[in-house]
């Protein structure tokens, strides 16, 4: 896709840079003259609604900080105080906390719509890879800011998690004691998920720019998943793709506002406005909604598994159902790239999406009775959908005819039917071999 | 000069190797105080031992004290208690082992090795740190009368043992003693 510049300084001093350092050029292939598909929907906006909700959470970051006081015996009210005192403290803190939740609500979208359109096959495995890197880095992230405003949700939250390393035979207690750097969540723990709660953004932010590279060298996927054949399968970034997504970002921040304004606690937990209490755990423990799934897949595991006690198994579980994220390119055996085409992973798609909002809920259920078989019943599936499903459907299942270019796709569609292809294309060619 | 080349190729290549190794011995030599500065430090390692008053404790009363951070239940058992937590076949328990720092690591799980021992056995020291995630339990709670963690459903009997749900242990023992009849000392 990265084809020959098109870039022409006009003005004497664009000249003199362009010889120098050429970064006007580079922001112009990348974000002006770069070619995108022309089929692009609104599934393909969430990239860019993301780099916007980063920057946000980052500069609100940082003015919280500025006020923000990292010890037990002062985080909780200095963040009362950022609410009640400081100018326009309470704007600022709804942004960055519900900021937080709507960066993972189009994190999840976006990661969805990459397994629908197959976004993640040959040749974008390393693009896929490093946005499970994100994701990864991201919720780390999430969870350290969660405990810094110290409540109780904060500190139990942070003493579950840490927790999860106590499950590893011989070393976990070790390594808890030197993540915690105590023998219980305390002054040392809230100090060093300060820091680095204020360092792991920008190392997202540089895993996204490798990100966005990788993109641009293999170029986007689209709703069809064919390849971009030709010049009239694109269009310039500039002013389409930049006009849909800043569309895209307008109504995404409009819904934000809409909580921050409005329903600012919406996704929070009240426990959290209690301040913590090491000698008392409250009575359900949730995390944010955000790590829910995963919550309630470790919870399902409450048998052994041979050596392998209930403890060690749901940590590994929950640990496993983020990790298989990465080898997801290497799962999928279809040679056919978009779910469009793919009848049948379509429905086993929408299945895994239900399934993964019905963990969440589960999730937020206490540990007990029918809850938990449920919860076996769907993280079974969760895991079937990559180990059992990917793999196998890929080699079983017939697609549908595919078109021969995005162009075709685009008029095909345009025209209900009448296509420059021989007609009747629907009826039968689906057929495989 | 075909020999002079490869004897001063393999001369390189040991310089190569030999920067290459005190490069690496440097590197991991300056990352040591990064790490290091997460272990426990000075002050957090001198909470190491507390003393409790436990006069008050009449059998059925519970105290819970803080000691490294974390809860310590002390509980002044009443005879019923210890009864059923007697009655308890060893076979039974999910796991058989005390859990106590004041006696062998693999001493099995009875009431006895649990409580303070022998004359002492209505008294029970535990860690109030449910050993699945490190909740803290609720007293006189559960299906066994013991205690109950709220995270993740582990009940305990009166022993403090681990009867059922996800934790893999029993609630530890820390180290202490009566350092006179009504005074104990933790760690």
């Amino acid at each position: 896709m990265s084809g020959h510049s098109s870039y022409t300084p006009k003005s004497g001093l664009g000249k003199w840079i362009d010889a120098r350092m050429p970064l006007p050029r580079l922001m112009y292939d990348s974000f002006v003259a770069y070619p995108v598909p022309r089929n692009l929907n609104y599934a393909y906006a969430f990239g860019g609604i993301l780099s916007i909700m980063l920057v946000a959470q980052i500069l609100t970051g940082v003015v919280l900080a500025m006020h923000y006081a990292a010890d037990t015996g002062l985080a909780f009210n200095s963040v009362e105080k950022i609410m009640r005192d400081v100018n326009s403290g309470w704007l600022l803190r709804y942004m960055h906390a519900n900021g937080a939740s709507f960066f993972f609500i189009a994190v999840y979208i976006h990661i969805f719509r990459g397994l629908y359109y197959g976004s993640y096959k040959a040749p974008r495995e390393l693009l896929w890879i490093l946005g499970v890197l994100i994701y990864f880095l991201m919720m780390a992230t999430g969870f350290m800011g969660y405990v810094l405003p110290w409540g109780q949700m904060s500190f139990w939250g942070a003493t579950v998690i840490t927790g999860f390393f106590t499950a590893i035979p011989l070393v976990g207690e070790w390594i808890q004691t030197f993540l915690l750097g105590g023998f219980a969540v305390d002054n040392p723990t809230l100090n060093r998920f300060f820091s680095l709660h204020y360092l792991l953004p920008f190392m997202i932010a540089g895993v996204v720019v490798l990100h966005v590279w990788a993109l641009h060298v293999t170029g986007q996927t689209n709703p069809t998943g064919i390849e971009v054949k030709s010049k009239t399968d694109t269009l310039a970034f500039t002013p389409y793709a930049t006009m849909k997504d800043a569309f895209a970002m307008v109504v995404f921040i409009a819904v934000l506002a809409y909580f921050i304004f409005y329903i600012p606690n919406y996704l929070g937990h009240p426990d959290n406005y209690t301040i913590a209490n090491p000698l008392k755990t409250p009575a359900h423990i949730v995390p944010e909604w955000y790590y829910l799934p995963f919550y309630a897949i470790l919870r399902a595991i409450t048998f052994s598994i041979g050596p392998i006690d209930s403890k060690l198994g749901g940590v590994i579980a929950m640990f496993g159902s983020i990790l298989i994220l990465f080898v997801v390119p290497w799962l999928d055996t279809s040679k056919v790239r978009s779910a469009v085409y793919r009848p049948w992973y379509k429905l086993f798609f929408w299945l895994f999406v239900i399934d993964a909002i019905f963990l969440g809920w589960l999730g937020s259920r206490p540990a007990e009775g029918t809850y938990v078989a449920m919860a076996q019943v769907a993280t079974a599936y969760y895991f079937a959908f990559f180990i059992i499903i990917m793999p196998i459907l890929g080699l079983i299942e017939t697609p549908k005819r595919l078109p021969n270019s995005i162009t075709e796709a685009v008029l095909e569609k345009n025209k209900g039917g009448a296509s420059v292809q021989p007609a009747g294309s629907a009826a039968s060619p689906e057929t495989k071999g | 000069m075909s020999v002079h080349e490869t004897s001063d190729q393999s001369r390189r290549d040991f310089l190569y190797v030999a920067t290459a190794m005190a490069g690496a011995v440097g590197a991991a030599g300056v990352a040591w105080p990064f790490i290091d500065q997460m272990r426990p430090d000075a002050s957090t390692l001198a909470l190491a031992s507390i003393e409790v008053d436990v006069s008050a404790l009449e059998p059925g009363m519970s105290l819970t004290v803080k000691w490294r951070g974390k809860p310590v239940f002390i509980r002044n058992r009443t005879e019923k208690e210890i009864e059923e937590a007697k009655a308890v076949p060893l076979a039974e328990l999910k796991d058989p082992v005390a859990r106590n720092a004041n006696i062998a690591a693999d001493a099995p799980a009875t009431d006895d090795d649990r409580s303070a021992g022998q004359g002492k056995e209505n008294w029970l020291v535990m860690i109030g740190s449910c050993t699945h995630l490190g909740c803290v339990p609720l007293g006189q709670q559960g299906e066994f009368g013991g205690w109950f963690c709220p995270c993740h459903g582990s009940h305990y009997d009166t022993a403090g043992r681990i009867r059922k749900g996800p934790a893999p242990e029993n609630l530890a023992v820390p180290k202490f003693e009566f350092i006179s009849d009504t005074t104990i000392q933790i760690g």
